[in-house]
């Protein structure tokens, strides 16, 4: 049955017109949960407030668990759908920027876009930083482009690669995310924490 | 004191890990209709490509990283799923904040620092955010949730980077937040 758009159930406008939806959907609940507010943000990196820990892990969990589920029941078939690539050089160094950037702007994209939607300033500046920080990338490729292919691995599964099942590796992420709530649940705790 | 602002804070946004099970539910959604993650960065790419062949028809085939992007996506860069859901989140954003009463032109800043360097750390962050995405393929949306969501090792390598870069740089920035 699924994915419904790569199985063609759904025509692609109609891919497109639920595409505006789940957006909707993703943009209420970043919003909702505070990720429209850089200092909430922020938080996670001094300890006063870990709703992004909580708010990804969780979902990353959720996800996670749904589709395992829904593959053991026959509900969709993986293998049509997107699996990120894995090129370690690029992963890494692109990563470590964007943590720079996450660090000195307190946004990451999707969330500077809930900010700027509320009317946040600094994430209205935010987004025009990384139109500038995409411009630069394309107009400089040449100079990236063997980093940007360097190690590539193909679509690996991070289960596969430690040796284990999907089923155990969920399971031990759930402990790991259980283990990190609690210290977050004793961070906010410990370190004075107000709301913005 | 500390109930009231406890029930107050209760009301205003929602419980954290309420709103990781709706995040993964939505996610779930992307992955079941229309077989890959949520994004945001490549929205963003999107204009840029456009705006770059408005502006000159050959350069985008001059330019390597466009080029290929372009191909992939057929006559229109904006005509993608991820500018479509991008304007869906301006829009969940922007009812949600309506709901919430959180409607507000301001800069939020640390009472510590002035709007002036919350603004320039928010443009210099953007840049690097914006350069990083491009040379890892996606961002904190596309890279790292989306891509832990299948399972990714590519996701979880970017994720690490990212969140483990930030606390590395953040004894340096405490100033702007702390």
């Amino acid at each position: 049955m699924g994915p419904l758009a790569p199985n063609g159930i759904i025509s692609e406008n109609t891919n497109f017109l639920l595409a505006f939806f789940i957006g909707i959907a993703f943009g209420w609940v970043l919003e909702s949960s505070g990720f429209s507010s850089s200092r909430k943000l922020a938080g996670i990196f001094y300890g006063y407030d870990t709703v992004v820990l909580k708010v990804f892990f969780t979902g990353a969990i959720t996800v996670m668990l749904g589709l395992l589920f829904m593959s053991l029941f026959g509900w969709i078939d993986l293998d049509l759908v997107y699996v990120n690539p894995t090129y370690v050089t690029s992963a890494i160094v692109g990563g470590m920027i964007m943590g720079a950037g996450f660090i000195m702007g307190g946004f990451c994209p999707g969330t500077s876009f809930c900010g700027a939607a509320i009317g946040k300033i600094d994430g209205m500046v935010f987004i025009v930083g990384l139109f500038i920080g995409i411009y630069g990338f394309a107009f400089t490729y040449p100079w990236w482009e063997k980093l940007y292919m360097a190690k590539y691995l193909g679509e690996p599964k991070i289960s596969k690669v430690l040796g284990m099942s999907d089923g155990l590796f969920a399971l031990l992420l759930i402990l790991v995310a259980l283990g990190m709530f609690a210290v977050a649940e004793w961070a906010e705790r410990k370190f004075p924490r107000e709301e913005y | 004191m500390s109930n009231n602002s406890k029930t107050e804070r209760s009301r205003r946004y929602l419980n954290p890990y309420l709103g990781g099970v709706l995040l993964g539910l939505v996610l779930l959604a992307a992955n079941f209709i229309s077989g890959r993650g949520l994004g945001a960065s490549g929205a963003v790419k999107s204009v840029v490509a456009t705006s770059i062949e408005a502006v000159n028809k050959n350069s985008v085939n001059t330019m390597p990283f466009m080029e290929e992007y372009a191909q992939a996506h057929g006559t229109s860069p904006m005509k993608s799923w991820l500018v479509f859901q991008m304007l869906g989140v301006l829009v969940g954003g922007f009812l949600s904040g309506a709901v919430a009463g959180r409607l507000k032109l301001k800069v939020e800043h640390s009472p510590k620092i002035t709007s002036r360097r919350r603004l320039i750390f928010a443009l210099l962050g953007g840049i690097f955010f914006g350069f990083g995405s491009q040379l890892g393929r996606g961002c904190t949306s596309g890279a790292a949730l989306s891509g832990m969501g299948v399972l990714s090792l590519g996701g979880f390598i970017t994720m690490m980077a990212i969140f483990g870069t930030a606390y590395a740089l953040a004894y340096f920035f405490r100033k702007n937040w702390i």
